[in-house]
């Protein structure tokens, strides 16, 4: 039997964005298990839903995480809604999937630079990040905010899109595609990036079930699973197929995310399109008494909201289930077998984010 | 909204490891679990989704908190994770997880921070 070690991986570590900590059982150089451990930066944001009023806790739900920001406040007044049944206006909806769908993509691009500079190729890392910029500065125009930007509330939304804005956005989707289509050969033909993800930290279609896994993570192993099927928001109105791919390996996670980004300027595209007319926010009136599950498709994939409300403007119970922490399980089985120099990449591949996985 | 099932089934904490073995043997995954405390008792959320015709089913338990629950991470190995939340945060007596982070999983200073004062 080879001699086995135990090797301490982060939660500081040079590649890894964010802090998570495993324990590398390696023979060699190949990874045998993973154990992973967490908890560095938990916040208990979810135990202030019984602190705070059902309003305020819409902008603790989009300070759980900054890149998925959004989405955690959408996620939560879908919940609230649902239990408070109020009908949120076509064009809050609208409003809603447009700034959802521009915050997948700077995730995406966020991700892609990770990618890049996790193989070295710092100057692609760059052009990632850079052309990123271009979606923070339509952030900004639309909602005053590049990252976090709040504004979403119970039964709408705070700000609207003007004609202006539109077309604003829709030069910046130009722009944005012109130069994702540049980049795109560099991570699906280059012979040196290749030689870093095909064929490394597969996991099957039958694993990805078997452990739970969500997102693009577990779309890249054909996994057909994507919460914007379940028509919230306008998604129901908009042309959309899951985009999936059956290879499991890095290639595939990254393959997934690339033309994910362009499936987003098309859903912002249809969005801006079809665009309604009317109120930004439904009147609400009283306090939430009921609970409800939501789930929506966060960039790093399936989010599960959970609010039990018992009438008061404090709530019992305000859970969110975030995507990296499915995904925990499916990353320690890619890392068995693994060579100890792709660990870096394996972790990157799930698109972690251990701030939204703590709260 | 698209049309599909979402609901919630009250259950027997006697009965989780057997319905949740049916829900995985259908073919569902585990979605999420977690714990809340209403009115003295703990009520446990397990759900259970099908990705392909969207059902999401919630098994209820509303159980004391000193109430032993066997856990489901010999047959839902990444149920671990849920679990050792729950019992760390809320104090729930889950037996036999594997792995037990033996309350470590997030390092907090707290015993049970999530459990109301008084209960």
């Amino acid at each position: 039997m080879k001699k086995r070690s135990i090797v301490p991986y982060g939660p500081q570590h040079p590649v890894l964005p964010e802090p998570i900590h495993l324990d590398l059982v390696i023979e060699d150089e190949k990874i045998v298990e993973a154990i992973p451990s967490i908890g560095f930066i938990h916040r208990g944001l979810e135990s202030l839903a019984m602190k705070r009023d059902f309003n305020q806790m819409v902008y603790v739900a989009e300070r759980v995480c900054g890149i998925c920001s959004f989405g955690h406040g959408f996620g939560y007044c879908e919940a609230v809604e649902d239990i408070m049944k109020v009908e949120v206006p076509d064009r809050a909806k609208f409003l809603r999937t447009i700034w959802f769908e521009l915050s997948r993509m700077h995730s995406h691009f966020l991700w892609l630079g990770l990618l890049a500079d996790g193989f070295g190729f710092e100057n692609l890392f760059y052009q990632c990040w850079r052309i990123r910029e271009k979606i923070l500065d339509v952030l900004e125009l639309t909602t005053g905010g590049r990252v976090i930007f709040s504004v979403n509330k119970i039964g709408g939304v705070m700000k609207d899109i003007t004609p202006e804005m539109a077309v604003a956005i829709s030069e910046m989707l130009t722009s944005v595609k012109k130069e994702l289509k540049q980049i795109v050969p560099i991570f699906m033909e280059d012979y040196s990036v290749r030689s870093r993800l095909e064929g490394v930290g597969v996991l099957t279609k039958e694993q990805a079930h078997t452990l739970g896994c969500a997102g693009p993570f577990a779309r890249a192993s054909g996994i057909g699973a994507d919460m914007r099927t379940l028509g919230y928001g306008a998604y129901k109105e908009l042309d959309f197929e899951i985009i999936t791919s059956d290879k499991g390996d890095c290639y595939a996670r990254c393959d997934v995310r690339i033309r994910e980004i362009f499936q987003s300027i098309d859903l912002i595209r249809q969005a801006l399109d079809k665009l309604p007319e009317g109120e930004l926010a439904a009147a609400v009136k009283g306090n939430p008494n009921g609970e409800s599950f939501i789930r929506i498709e966060q960039p790093r994939g399936e989010a599960v909201y959970y609010v039990k409300a018992n009438g008061s403007p404090h709530l019992d119970r305000m859970r969110v289930r975030t995507p990296t922490f499915a995904n925990l399980a499916g990353l320690c089985e890619t890392l068995k077998g693994a060579d100890y120099a792709d660990v870096g990449l394996l972790i990157l591949t799930i698109d972690p984010c251990i701030s939204c996985t703590e709260r | 909204m698209a049309e599909y099932i979402n609901r919630i089934e009250e259950i027997d904490y006697h009965d989780l490891l057997e319905k949740s073995i049916e829900k995985k043997r259908q073919g569902y995954r585990l979605s999420q679990a977690c714990a809340a405390y209403s009115g003295g008792k703990l009520e446990l959320s397990y759900s259970f989704a099908d990705d392909e015709t969207l059902e999401l089913v919630t098994f209820r338990l509303v159980i004391d908190k000193e109430t032993e629950i066997i856990s489901l991470s010999e047959v839902i190995p990444y149920a671990a994770f849920y679990e050792n939340e729950m019992k760390e945060l809320f104090g729930v007596n889950i037996q036999l997880i594997e792995p037990d982070y033996k309350n470590k999983l997030y390092r907090i200073n707290t015993e049970t921070p999530f459990v109301p004062k008084g209960e």
